[in-house]
């Protein structure tokens, strides 16, 4: 089980009072097919939960929310409120929008603290559905599944269930306790769960399917794929996810040193940034403070992370350097020491606007600790051997999530196609809702 | 989950929420809407002989940011025709035979005309009757609605006649512009109700447009007054609700009525003896769909107080109201205000320094800030205070020993007598 975890500090977004949830849920219009409703994903009905709240049922609240949402916690803390619910709420136009997300934060962790059951497993169908992986896309399909009456087992790589929530999103965002109650919903519904067994590898594919109706492909993404850049190997390298993983459990990442390079300007590297920082500063009393810089081929435009990300970065006291690219990383004993870094300048062609490097303008920077937050790789090796047709490891499915394999449906990052919008908790949430409603129609039928 | 079914008087109904007559039950479609969202009844808009409707019916009373904390209406009973309510019923029954359709009449007080519409109407398959001696506007003025429900005699009367006639439960509503709401619930019972249901909306006049001088609603620049109701009705509502169902000589069931619009303010009608409610301005201001809560909150309620069925709460706190003269005079609370919660408004402090008993003291702390303490010995427990603050948890009233025993007025008053 997890171990004592550091929550490195206030949290990213602190709870509303009662007072202030008073205020809010009787602020709110309680609108007919509401704009909020329609902007989530999973269609939380926001204006019934949040009269719920006004009305002092919190648990009545809590089921409307985790009924549409089984990342319903998670999302409430991860969610970007600002371009969803919140940011189609009708008040935007000329006051301040509902504070969607803390009430909802509020109504489910009233939930989590008076341990109110919320559901009931489905009557048993005798079908029976695997599940590979056990993160936000594969728990919501396994959720799904058992209230409709399927045996449903989740076969997860890692040690805990949560996936990303668990083990990639720092504790100040999502406290590993909220990613850990979601998949307790899940285990009390009755889903058998297998950890440490990486299907593909320990399981073959081939045996599943033979022992299972369908099976739903929630495997997610790699790790943090590697820049190509002399250097990578030194000690005092780290893949962004590894990192935030270690820090989350509590399992230290020795000596950061003074100056800490993030390479990359998505959510990930945001989180690289703000607890490499916090940690920092926790570990070094005495000296001075330690510098946290972000650097980012392209411009502030082009990131990627969520504006209000960036915002708590900037407060968090992160330094930002746009357009330049590490060209290596120079080493002294087998440790990071500096990096070496070029300008870049943006080039429109065909395909897009690049970052190109611009020859001479090279510099060096003095670094201790470098943290790669490129994004993630796309497993597609596991993908040939599963024999799931994909696109440059982006699973190919239907309208109806099914892969190219009869049974066998797909949700989550791993069929999350590439330049489209951030995978999001709430996206993949929809999709294992989507995928269970698909499995349940395909059983039935009597496939 | 506990069983909401409900039972007024024979009439049997999914759970206790039905809606009045009102314009959300104007039509077929809109009470199949209601019954798709939930609703276990429904009193159908007032059939009797078609009006004609004038044009600006409602007004909305708003209190500050809050919208329609009450609401007026000048609007009166069905302007469609007799056939065509009546068929609309007779479908909506079919589509949903498990819940309740009770008819609302509304004639002149003549004995043919009541029976003639009581025989029409119960041709198609309705679950029971309520006569509309409540509405206080327009239909008054013709010597119906309120102008019966003002005069006992007058209610007994077609009472009698409509129950005569009936094959199902006659159910009557009572208007509140009285003096002593339990007169008028008495004549009905000794006419032969099965039930009455209050209240009615009260007489008012909405307000006056400042600028123009026009009536709030006007009708070509004049108004009638209209018939009040919502939130803002629901204590008068909850006392004569209350005033009959301890009346032995009402002693017939309640469908109580007056700004329901929570799962709490339902409980609150059937804990003071109601065995039903009935509910329109909650609906008029948010859909049909606000029911799924009323059923969901009630029923967390009742699960959490392992009460197995809303019958069970009926008249639960019925005999908690009683005289004055009965209440304990040794009974004693103080205002205890947490600091920690407080944030220094000082709403509490004027309350009590200018419309209280001046016991709140503004002291002054080292740092420079100022606490407001509760003097208690001089603290009435008058709630004031708690009652002005915006933080809920600040103020609590919370009981002190007087070290004397429960004495009344009335036992102090014998005492006394028998001294002296």
């Amino acid at each position: 089980m997890a171990a004592p975890v550091p929550s490195l500090g206030e949290p990213f977004h602190r709870p509303l009072t009662h007072l202030e949830v008073k205020l809010e849920a009787n602020r709110c219009l309680y609108c007919y097919d509401a704009p909020c409703m329609n902007a989530c994903p999973t269609h939380i009905d926001v204006a019934s939960f949040i009269a719920k709240i006004a009305a002092g049922n919190l648990a009545g609240s809590a089921r409307v929310i985790m009924d549409a949402n089984p990342m319903g916690a998670s999302c409430a803390r991860v969610c970007p409120t600002d371009q969803l619910c919140e940011g189609a709420c009708v008040y935007k136009k000329e006051d301040t929008p509902i504070r969607i997300g803390d009430l909802q934060r509020y109504a489910v962790d009233a939930a989590m603290r008076d341990g109110t059951r919320l559901f009931e497993a489905g009557a048993p169908t005798g079908h029976t559905v695997a599940i590979v992986g056990g993160g936000p896309a594969g728990l919501s399909a396994a959720r799904d599944l058992r209230r409709m009456g399927h045996a449903v087992t989740i076969f997860e790589a890692r040690e805990m269930l949560g996936g990303l929530n668990t083990y990639g999103i720092v504790p100040f965002r999502l406290p590993i306790e909220t990613a850990l109650w979601e998949a307790e919903q899940v285990v009390e519904l009755g889903a058998q769960v297998r950890t440490n067994v990486r299907v593909g590898r320990d399981l073959a594919m081939d045996a599943l399917l033979a022992e299972y109706d369908a099976a739903v492909l929630a495997c997610g993404m790699g790790g943090v794929p590697q820049i190509g850049i002399p250097g990578e190997e030194l000690a005092g390298v780290w893949d962004a996810l590894e990192f935030i993983e270690r820090v989350k459990l509590g399992r230290g990442v020795g000596a950061l040193g003074s100056r800490i390079a993030v390479i990359g300007a998505g959510n990930t590297a945001i989180d690289a940034l703000t607890c490499s920082r916090r940690i920092a500063r926790q570990a070094g009393a005495g000296g001075g403070e330690a510098r946290v810089t972000m650097y980012y081929r392209r411009g502030e435009r082009q990131m990627s992370a969520y504006g209000f990300e960036y915002e708590f970065a900037k407060q968090e006291g992160i330094e930002f350097r746009f357009f330049c690219a590490p060209k290596r990383i120079v080493g002294e004993g087998g440790r990071v020491k500096a990096i070496e870094f070029v300008r870049t300048r943006l080039e429109t062609s065909e395909g897009g606007e690049a970052a190109v490097p611009v020859s001479g303008t090279e510099f060096v920077e003095p670094i201790d600790t470098v943290v790669r937050a490129i994004g993630q790789s796309r497993l597609v090796e596991t993908f040939d051997r599963l024999g799931i047709a994909h696109d440059g490891g982006v699973v190919r499915v239907d309208e109806n999530l099914q892969t190219t394999r009869p049974g066998v449906y797909a949700a989550g990052d791993c069929i999350f196609a590439k330049g489209t919008r951030e995978a999001m908790v709430v996206e993949a949430a929809e999709q294992g809702k989507r995928a269970a409603r698909s499995i349940d129609t395909y059983l039935r039928r009597g496939a | 989950m506990a069983d909401l079914r409900s039972n007024l008087a024979g009439i049997a109904s999914p759970n206790p929420f039905w809606l009045a007559s009102a314009p959300p039950t104007n039509s077929g479609y809109q009470v199949m809407r209601a019954f798709e969202a939930g609703w276990g009844g429904v009193v159908w808009k007032t059939l009797g002989t078609p009006i004609v409707n004038v044009t600006s019916r409602f007004a909305g009373m708003n209190y500050k940011q809050n919208k329609m904390v009450a609401m007026n209406n000048i609007e009166l009973i069905t302007d469609r025709p007799l056939d065509e309510n009546l068929s609309e019923i007779a479908k909506c029954k079919r589509a949903f035979p498990d819940r309740a359709i009770v008819a609302s009449l509304m004639e002149v007080c003549e004995r043919d005309a009541w029976r003639e519409l009581v025989k029409r109407v119960q041709e198609v398959d309705i679950d029971g009757f309520e006569l509309n001696f409540g509405c206080p506007h327009g239909m008054s003025e013709r010597g119906m609605g309120a102008a019966v429900g003002q005069h006992p005699d007058l209610i007994a009367r077609v009472t009698e006649w409509v129950v005569e006639a009936s094959r199902v439960p006659v159910v009557v509503k009572l208007t509140p512009n009285v003096t002593d709401i339990r007169f008028p619930a008495r004549a009905a019972a000794r006419g032969g109700a099965h039930a009455v249901s209050m209240i009615n909306t009260i007489n008012s006049i909405m307000g006056v447009d400042v600028e123009t001088w026009n009536p709030i609603p006007h009708v070509d620049g004049k108004s009638s007054h209209g018939g009040y109701c919502g939130p803002a009705v629901k204590p008068i509502a909850l006392n004569m609700v209350n005033d009959c169902a301890r009346d032995p000589e009402v002693g017939i069931p309640i469908s109580g009525i007056g700004g329901v619009e929570t799962w709490q303010d339902v409980v609150e009608f059937l804990l003071l003896g109601a065995s039903n409610v009935q509910v329109c301005t909650a609906v008029m201001h948010h859909g049909f769909r606000i029911v799924e809560e009323l059923a969901d909150g009630l029923n967390r309620y009742l699960d959490a107080r392992g009460i197995e069925s809303v019958a069970e709460i009926v008249g639960g706190a019925a005999n908690r109201i009683t005289t004055w003269n009965n209440l304990n005079l040794n009974y004693k609370i103080v205002a205890r205000i947490d600091q920690s919660a407080c944030i220094h408004c000082n709403k509490c402090y004027i309350a009590c320094e200018d419309a209280a008993h001046q016991c709140i003291d503004r002291v002054r702390q080292p740092g420079g800030s100022t606490n407001l303490v509760v003097d208690e010995g001089h603290c009435v427990g008058c709630n004031l205070c708690s009652m002005v603050c915006p933080v809920d948890e600040c103020i609590e009233m919370v009981r002190v020993d007087t070290g004397r025993p429960a004495q009344s007025w009335k036992e102090r008053a014998a005492a006394m007598g028998e001294v002296g």
